[in-house]
């Protein structure tokens, strides 16, 4: 093809873009599965650039922001932290409610995804080449945005579970680290009664944590088919993480810190909250926000609900994901696959980000990655272990958002009071099933 | 001073004309933009039901039927007419004081008090509630110092049965200067004539207060109720704020507002968190035009 | 200090004896002076800590390290200078906000106290009644409202909400009332002057500590706004103060991100100065509008 040929392409695909740009303001609710979309149109829409708006709060991005628009010239991405989490699911509730004012890109974590994903409010990607990437991304972050249907974001990054400790805390007072559950609660136990100011860990209630360990533990409270959904925490894997955890509330094993409060940052510095079950994205947090625990803090492999186990669950992590009614969705598209599935990858993990693609976490490379932090430890090893073993079959609700909501108010009660923590979670399974069968969902 | 303006005896007739309107039509115009427009359409959404599956639909009175049998509603209802009931009368009572202390002007360095107690007026919700929320904790702030300090274990601030009066003295604090300097005001303007005459009588200072000072700052305690009241059963920012530092202590229905919040921003409930608002705004107005009533009838005039 | 007797603001003014001077009072309102004052001392003696020191230091004393300086000069510099622009549009948002508010409160006073107009009693009534429903609910309708109109997550959004101050209303309908007499409308009238001209040159003077109570009022009220910015802007670019610093506590809650507490407790000492600068000079006239009028005797 000469230059003339390749212009005119490109105009054609430009005014092609920007026709549909102007039109697809009306209609919010069309998840576009029907069109297709191919890489060279991307290609095409990447060339002839334009304007993108990005709704996230990852700080990476801001980096692959500028590796992007370097890549493609034409092309300029205005970066909005819009919110973190919630704040952020508010706004782009709105923004679909007032039909003005999306983004084209906005970053979406995997709980939330599937009731953007059922509102048709985002994009289903699978019409743009999305469906072949199965195989670039672990499997964890995969089964989240390949829900109801369709691959509604790409994965950007992933939260496979882990145990961080400070070990000075706990050679002080001669603990071994947990390999079992059962062991984290003796564990639990020994530590405070050396010391009563110490707590193995702190937890006033955490939606996501509460999920993310009966998930490992094998358990499946959440089950959706289409818009049928049933809501039980009475199966063994819920309950046997009920029971465990029941121990930690009863004894007052637990330091009753809100993760994340400046309490928290504290705690985890002077060591009066020894260890930290979480996602494999905490050592940046660590890093950047404790600093005087540096060198002090190891990881090691989650404990496990069964000796000898190697079960494992993904803790938060995020998807990049188009709405619906976003003007210049290949552009988009193709912003987003350089964020997640190119050259973006390796910009992010330079900056500290857990990345969510395979070949990231096969990559020698990465996990010979010495952790100053940890005291030199290779502790992507343990992460990269960790995110092959996440446990099937796991799903959340489509009204996720919602449920983590009202969770300290139903569930949150068994930490303050006499509750147990089984009624507590059916107090919060009741909770959710008003709220579905309210939004005309039939839930059991 | 406060009063209404009804209630001043010299009154020349005015001219009845529309001359009026065109000074209040700016204020009205952007009132019905800004208030009006967006209460007739929450009344709108407060009869119809968006879901999430099933889309839109006209449900005529359901949305005020569930709300009267909500009992989160009503425990958040119960809830501010707790706090309104204990925090307004502290709080206008300890102005008062404050007021009354300064106007008797026995106080050393009067102005630097009314200055100082102001200030915190001054100062946004959100680094109110910020530095008290850093003060409460327990481990590492205020409270966490004084206790390590002197060797006892005060009660959490942030603990469920604590946290209404530890919002209750945010709000305290927030505001005792600003009603303070409006009863201070009030004080300010009683005619000499009557403490003369006082003198003269040979009344002590406490009589002085009781007969002349307090009836004549009825009109900006009446005013600085009802906007107090109103104020209470809106109480939004410091739970908001504190939520996430005491998420088990400060449920979603906290409040009115705060439920009406949470319904529209974490649960997409819009049409039954306009219902939720509509009747805490009519529960409002009942309470603000009776105390009102009262408050106009012991005026007498 | 003030002299024996009362300081004079109206002449002729005086109390005929006065009581002696109780310590005893003077240190119980000293209590509530303390209660009012220690937060502000809290935030002060904090500022010049490091984020460190904030996590290792008892609260109300000082650190080791003494960083005042270096947490101003992070503050402005930080997240290329962003506090400067929100220092910016909080100063938009108020000037005209609370200027645009104190306008239409003066109009709205000055025409309810000085007119017999139909409608009248009802005005304020509506006003009163308005202002009953919670906001927060109403935030919704006034977002979807907003965005019809395109004026989501622009400067106007948070403008024209501001506008209204029930509050200013109603001390300008009772100052207005107080302050302007009778005969000198009539005057102004048999003189053959507009409404317009009687109010802009011949009651303003009269009014001026009002309005400066109003704009002081509606200042703060502006300066202060939290929720209705929080759901209109989604635009950090626009944010003003209080929805800036609350962004920087968030950012201490998010996977990756950096806790900055020392920013927020300098940011919020940053934000509150100016308004008790503006506070503290401008006593003289605010005092005497609130006691809304004189007397007359």
């Amino acid at each position: 093809m000469n230059g003339t040929t390749v212009r005119a392409v490109a105009v054609a695909a430009a005014a092609t873009l920007a026709l549909a740009g102007c039109g697809s303001g009306d209609d919010p609710t069309d998840s576009a599965g029907d069109e297709q979309v191919s890489a060279a149109d991307v290609q095409a829409a990447l060339e002839a650039g334009g304007e993108l708006t990005v709704w996230a709060w990852e700080p990476t991005l801001a980096e692959v922001v500028t590796g992007f628009q370097a890549a493609y010239p034409n092309v300029t991405v205005e970066l909005v932290n819009a919110g973190t989490g919630d704040d952020q699911y508010t706004a782009l509730q709105n923004a679909i409610a007032a039909g003005d004012g999306l983004p084209d890109v906005a970053q979406i974590e995997y709980y939330a995804l599937p009731q953007f994903a059922l509102a048709g409010s985002v994009t289903d990607l699978t019409g743009y080449g999305a469906g072949d990437l199965a195989d670039t991304f672990t499997p964890g972050p995969w089964s989240s945005v390949n829900t109801g249907g369709g691959v509604h974001g790409l994965p950007m990054d992933s939260g496979p579970m882990a145990l961080f400790y400070n070990q000075e805390v706990f050679d002080e007072h001669g603990i071994d680290v947990p390999a079992t559950w059962d062991e984290y609660v003796d564990a639990a136990r020994e530590l405070h009664r050396a010391d009563p100011q110490v707590y193995i860990t702190n937890d006033v209630g955490d939606a996501g944590f509460t999920t993310s360990l009966i998930w490992q533990s094998g358990g499946q409270p959440f089950q959706v088919d289409g818009t049928e959904v049933t809501i039980d925490f009475t199966d063994d894997g819920s309950a046997r993480f009920a029971d465990t955890w029941q121990q930690l509330i009863s004894e007052d094993l637990l330091a009753p810190v809100s993760s994340w409060s400046d309490q928290w940052y504290q705690g985890l510095a002077d060591g009066t909250i020894a260890s930290l079950a979480t996602g494999a994205w905490m050592p940046a947090n660590l890093i950047s926000g404790v600093a005087d625990g540096a060198g002090k803090w190891r990881v090691a492999p989650l404990p496990q609900w069964d000796a000898g186990g190697t079960a494992s669950a993904e803790n938060g992590g995020s998807s990049l994901a188009v709405p619906s009614a976003a003007a210049n969705k290949a552009l988009a598209y193709g912003f987003i696959e350089y964020a997640n599935a190119g050259d973006g990858v390796q910009i992010r993990v330079d900056g500290g980000a857990f990345p969510a693609t395979t070949a990231q976490l096969q990559s020698p490379e990465f996990l010979g990655t010495e952790f100053a932090y940890f005291g030199g430890q290779q502790a992507n090893e343990i992460f990269a272990e960790s995110a092959g073993n996440v446990v099937d079959g796991w799903s959340y609700l489509p009204f996720q958002v919602y449920a983590n909501s009202v969770f300290n108010d139903t569930v949150g009660q068994a930490y303050v009071s006499d509750t147990p923590l089984t009624e507590a979670l059916n107090a919060w399974r009741d909770t959710c099933v008003s709220y579905g069968t309210d939004q005309g969902f039939t839930v059991s | 001073m406060l009063t209404a303006p009804q209630a001043r005896p010299r009154r020349l007739p005015r001219r009845r004309s529309l001359a009026g309107w065109q000074f209040v039509a700016p204020f009205m115009l952007v009132f019905a933009l800004v208030f009006i427009a967006p209460i007739g359409y929450a009344i709108h959404l407060s009869l119809y039901r968006r879901q999430l599956i099933g889309g839109n639909s006209f449900v005529g009175l359901d949305n005020y039927q569930r709300a009267l049998t909500d009992p989160q509603f009503w425990s958040a209802l119960g809830r501010v007419a707790v706090f309104l009931a204990v925090q307004v009368p502290i709080m206008l009572f300890l102005a008062l004081l404050v007021a009354l202390a300064i106007d008797s002007g026995r106080l050393y360095g009067r102005s630097f008090f009314r200055v100082a107690i102001f200030l915190p007026y001054a100062v946004p919700a959100v680094v109110a509630t910020l530095m008290w929320g850093f003060m409460y904790g327990t481990r590492f702030g205020l409270v966490g110092n004084i206790n390590d300090a002197l060797g006892v274990t005060l009660p959490d601030p942030l603990h469920p049965d604590l946290v209404l009066l530890s919002i209750g003295n945010i709000v305290t604090w927030e505001f005792v200067g600003y009603n303070m300097v409006i009863f201070y005001s009030a004080l300010r303007v009683v005619p000499t004539s009557l403490y003369e005459a006082a003198e003269v009588d040979g009344a002590g200072q406490l009589r002085v207060i009781r007969a002349i000072k307090l009836p004549a700052i009825r009109g900006a305690l009446v005013i600085a109720t009802i906007f107090s009241i109103i104020g209470s059963f809106q109480l939004f920012n410091e739970p908001s704020i504190l939520q996430h530092l005491a998420p088990n202590a400060i449920t979603t229905y906290f409040t009115p507002n705060l439920y009406a919040y949470s319904l529209s921003f974490s649960g997409q409930q819009y049409n039954y968190s306009a219902t939720v608002a509509i009747v805490m705004g009519l529960v409002t107005m009942a309470v603000a035009y009776l105390v009102q009533l009262r408050g106009i009838r012991e005026e007498g005039r | 200090m003030t002299p024996a007797l009362t300081r004079v603001r109206r002449p002729g003014i005086t109390r005929v004896r006065r009581p002696g001077r109780s310590l005893t009072l003077t240190a119980l309102t000293g209590i509530v002076l303390v209660y009012s004052l220690v937060p502000l001392i809290w935030l002060l003696v904090n500022a010049t800590k490091s984020q460190q020191g904030l996590f290792s230091s008892f609260g109300l004393w000082f650190a080791d390290d003494f960083a005042l300086w270096d947490n101003v000069v992070e503050t402005l510099r930080y997240d290329d200078g962003i506090f400067l622009r929100w220092l910016g549009n909080t100063l938009l948002y108020v000037l005209a906000g609370a200027g645009g508010a104190t306008l239409l409160a003066t109009l709205g006073g000055y025409g309810l106290a000085k007119f017999d107009f139909v409608g009248r009693r009802a005005v304020f009534a509506i006003v009163i009644g308005a202002v009953a429903v919670p906001g927060t609910a109403l935030a919704v309708p006034t977002f979807l409202m907003f965005s019809r109109l395109g004026l989501t997550n622009t400067p106007w959004a948070v403008i024209i909400p501001s506008l209204i101050t029930p509050f200013g209303l109603y001390l300008m309908w009772v100052f207005a009332a107080e302050a302007i007499p009778d005969e000198l409308l009539e005057a102004a009238r048999c003189d053959g002057a507009s409404e317009l001209r009687t109010l802009f040159q011949i009651c303003l003077p009269l009014l001026a500590p009002g309005i400066v109570t109003v704009l002081l009022f509606s200042m703060v009220a502006t300066w202060n706004n939290y929720f209705l910015p929080l759901i209109m802007l989604k635009d950090p670019d626009w944010y003003p103060l209080t929805l800036g610093l609350d962004a920087w506590n968030a950012q201490a809650a998010t996977a990756g991100g950096q806790p900055v507490f020392h920013l927020v407790i300098t940011g919020s000492l940053l934000t509150i100065l100016p308004l008790l600068a503006a506070f503290l000079l401008l006593q003289r006239y605010w005092q005497s509008g609130l006691a809304a009028g004189g007397v007359k005797e």
